[in-house]
């Protein structure tokens, strides 16, 4: 029974390391940028889910959609002010420019929200069900469900899709995909558009069951950065994979050898991996 | 650069003014350096810590003759230093032991404080007291209970606050009381966050349990930026203590009371070691589900004439919130210091920390319940003492001992409903 329940346990927790990362596979994985920022933005969908929740009385139905259009928003503007310009300089300035962007978000939620923790009440969504023994946490499935969701239709969009086809195409190749009639910049624009989306569904999501603080993000990037390299860049289905391996490992890590020990094993684990397979188990080499 | 005759004939009374304006500066304001984590993972308590600081330095600073006999309330500033007025300089160790080091650095060498306050997190304190020991500069911890930190042998560090020896007998007589009712209390499990504080309190636990001949049966350390603890709530699940004690910062606090109602699980007793379960973000965040949840405090509003009931009222005034322990503790470190100040009548650092050294603050004086301010050898303050406290509704209650206690004691942890 113990073992069921570290499964279920690290599988619900995997499920939300793949919703959490999935913004990141798009960016990232498709459009060669690092976002530092990327815990960030999903810090801010929290926020707009807590007030949505607080000021408005309104539920998930309603604050995910919002965070998700907003963020969407958000994206487009990050991409048309700061990373367009950056994006003609070298890698470095890249990288430095969404941590920057990464501080200026984390103090200026530090300012507007203070420091404190908040949090949805716990039973606005479902709460908790008993399946043979086996605890599961409604908020939880619904964020396991949504990142299989997020993560088909993201795929879809890309493989089956004739934008899919622009975006991929001006990721590999911005010149070549102009040469051939593709205008770069929008294509860029609605990729960071829907990445930040993604993260504005995690963000929503997320917050029904985790708490929120300005600094939340740092909690969850390290482990997206793992989970989209882990399942290899550009892959969407392998940043789903990952995730779960990644939450099913650190579940049993942590309750066999202990807790301080089971960043060692993740961690561990995913080195070994690369080492490997160094484009991820999804990624072509 | 060329200097006009007239400019060179005016210099040496320029060089007269630094001089002049430094005596005048030292009788207008006392220079004290906070550090503390106002961002971060314990940001929360730190931002609480610094508007009680604030506060604190309201009440020195401008008369408050409602709140004599405490300390350095009733006049103007500082009195022995001809109404000199106490200004705080801070800096945000943003919870990590190294940017403590380097903070005190500066506080010391480039903002010229005479003493320092700090942290919430002991690991930082553990630095930054380090540098103002090598640079001879006092340091007054309010708010660090971490044993290790008064074991150092230094000569400059003080501390006024209860520490890990004195929190284990505080538990173990609760426990041995509680267990007079007939409720068992001997399989305690420990769960720890493993920097200095959680480790070392963890460590007082269980050699003063040993003492008595109590074996601690689980010990379980983990690292409190984490992301989930389920885990470890089964560990416990599996075991079945009587009692467990949380030994957390508030990010993790908030995770396991929130994995406790998922997972269905509810330990008889359940004790928090202060932090984590009194940041005012636990009890707005899951106090719902954490009803009957045991912790300790040293500070109480108590009855509405009193100086703590006031202080309160003050705090809640700036903040909304009433005053948790963990703010009022390192009030009253501010305070003790700014008394050592005035009674040394110097802001010389020897002269301050011979002062402190002399502290004997009775119990009247303070605004807080410890029996009295005196430091042994170690710079530790002898007199520091705390009550248990219980989550009722929304606000804790002191419960233990009987003497203090304003609500009954309600066992088992009902948690939610």
């Amino acid at each position: 029974m113990i073992l069921l329940q570290l499964i279920s346990d690290g599988l619900q927790l995997g499920a939300v390391y793949a919703l959490f990362s999935s913004g990141l596979t798009l960016i990232w994985g498709m459009m060669n940028v690092m976002n530092f920022a990327h815990g960030q933005f999903v810090m801010l969908a929290m926020y707009v889910a807590f007030f949505c929740f607080t000021l408005l009385k309104v539920g998930p139905a309603f604050f995910v959609p919002l965070a998700a259009i907003g963020l969407f928003g958000f994206g487009v503007v990050v991409y048309l002010l700061l990373v367009r310009h950056v994006m003609r300089g070298p890698m470095l300035a890249q990288i430095i420019s969404t941590f920057g962007l990464a501080l200026v978000l984390q103090y200026s939620a530090l300012w507007a929200f203070s420091a404190n923790f908040v949090s949805l009440p716990t039973t606005l969504v479902g709460g908790v069900y008993d399946v043979g023994g086996i605890r599961l946490s409604a908020a939880r499935l619904i964020a396991g469900a949504t990142a299989i969701a997020l993560t088909a239709g993201m795929h879809l969009l890309l493989t089956r899709t004739d934008l899919g086809s622009r975006m991929l195409a001006v990721s590999e190749d911005r010149v070549a995909a102009a040469l051939v009639g593709i205008r770069p910049d929008p294509m860029q624009a609605l990729a960071w558009g829907l990445g930040a989306a993604a993260t504005g569904v995690a963000g929503g999501l997320i917050a029904l069951f985790f708490y929120v603080s300005p600094d939340v993000g740092n909690s969850f990037t390290l482990l997206a950065f793992v989970t989209v390299c882990l399942g290899g860049f550009g892959s969407v289905p392998g940043a789903l994979l990952a995730g779960l391996i990644i939450g099913v490992v650190e579940s049993f890590s942590a309750y066999w050898l202990g807790p301080a020990t089971k960043d060692v094993v993740v961690y561990g684990l995913f080195v070994a991996l690369l080492w490997v397979r160094p484009q991820g188990m999804f990624g072509r080499a | 650069m060329s200097i006009s005759r007239r400019g060179v004939l005016a210099l040496p009374a320029l060089a007269v003014l630094p001089a002049l304006s430094e005596h005048v500066m030292a009788a207008e304001t006392v220079s004290i350096g906070y550090i503390e984590a106002l961002t971060g993972n314990a940001g929360a308590a730190g931002q609480s810590i610094k508007q009680g600081a604030e506060l604190a330095v309201e009440i020195i600073n401008t008369p408050h003759p409602d709140l004599a006999p405490l300390t350095l309330a009733k006049n103007a500033g500082l009195p022995n230093l001809g109404g000199a007025t106490v200004a705080l300089t801070w800096a945000d160790n943003q919870g990590s032991p190294a940017v403590a080091a380097s903070d005190a650095l500066r506080l010391i060498t480039q903002d010229h404080v005479v003493a320092m306050c700090g942290a919430y997190q002991s690991s930082c304190t553990l630095t930054s007291s380090a540098v103002a020991e090598r640079y001879g500069i006092p340091y007054v911890a309010g708010e660090s209970v971490a044993a290790n930190l008064t074991g150092r042998g230094y000569k400059w560090f003080f501390r006024t606050t209860p520490y890990g020896p004195d929190f284990a007998r505080l538990y173990l007589d609760f426990l041995a009381d509680v267990a007079k009712s007939g409720r068992a209390t001997g399989k305690i499990a420990v769960v720890h966050e493993n920097t200095d504080y959680g480790t070392s309190v963890a460590d007082s636990m269980v050699s003063t349990a040993a003492a008595r001949g109590i074996k601690i049966a689980q010990r379980i350390a983990y690292n409190a930026n984490g992301t989930d603890v389920s885990p470890q709530v089964l560990q416990l699940k599996e075991a079945q203590p009587d009692v467990v004690i949380f030994i957390s910062y508030t990010s993790d606090s908030i995770l396991y009371i929130k994995t406790f109602h998922t997972l269905g699980y509810r330990p008889p007793i359940v004790i928090g070691d202060d932090s984590g379960f009194s940041d005012p973000s636990f009890i707005k965040t899951v106090g719902p589900i954490a009803q009957g949840a045991l912790n300790r405090s040293a500070f109480v509003p108590g009855k509405p004439d009193s100086i703590t009931y006031k202080i309160n009222a003050l705090f809640k005034k700036r903040t909304g919130r009433d005053l948790d322990d963990t703010t009022a503790r390192s009030m009253q470190g501010l305070f003790v210091l700014c008394d050592a100040i005035n009674r040394a009548g110097s802001t010389k650092p020897e002269a301050i920390r011979e002062a402190l050294v002399k502290t004997d603050l009775p119990p009247g004086e303070l605004m807080i319940g410890y029996e009295g301010v005196k430091f042994n050898a170690q710079g530790q303050n002898i007199l520091a003492y705390s009550l248990m406290i219980q989550l009722q509704g929304e606000s804790y209650v002191p419960v233990w001992p009987a003497n203090q206690a304003s609500a009954k004691l309600e066992l088992p942890f009902k948690g939610w409903t």
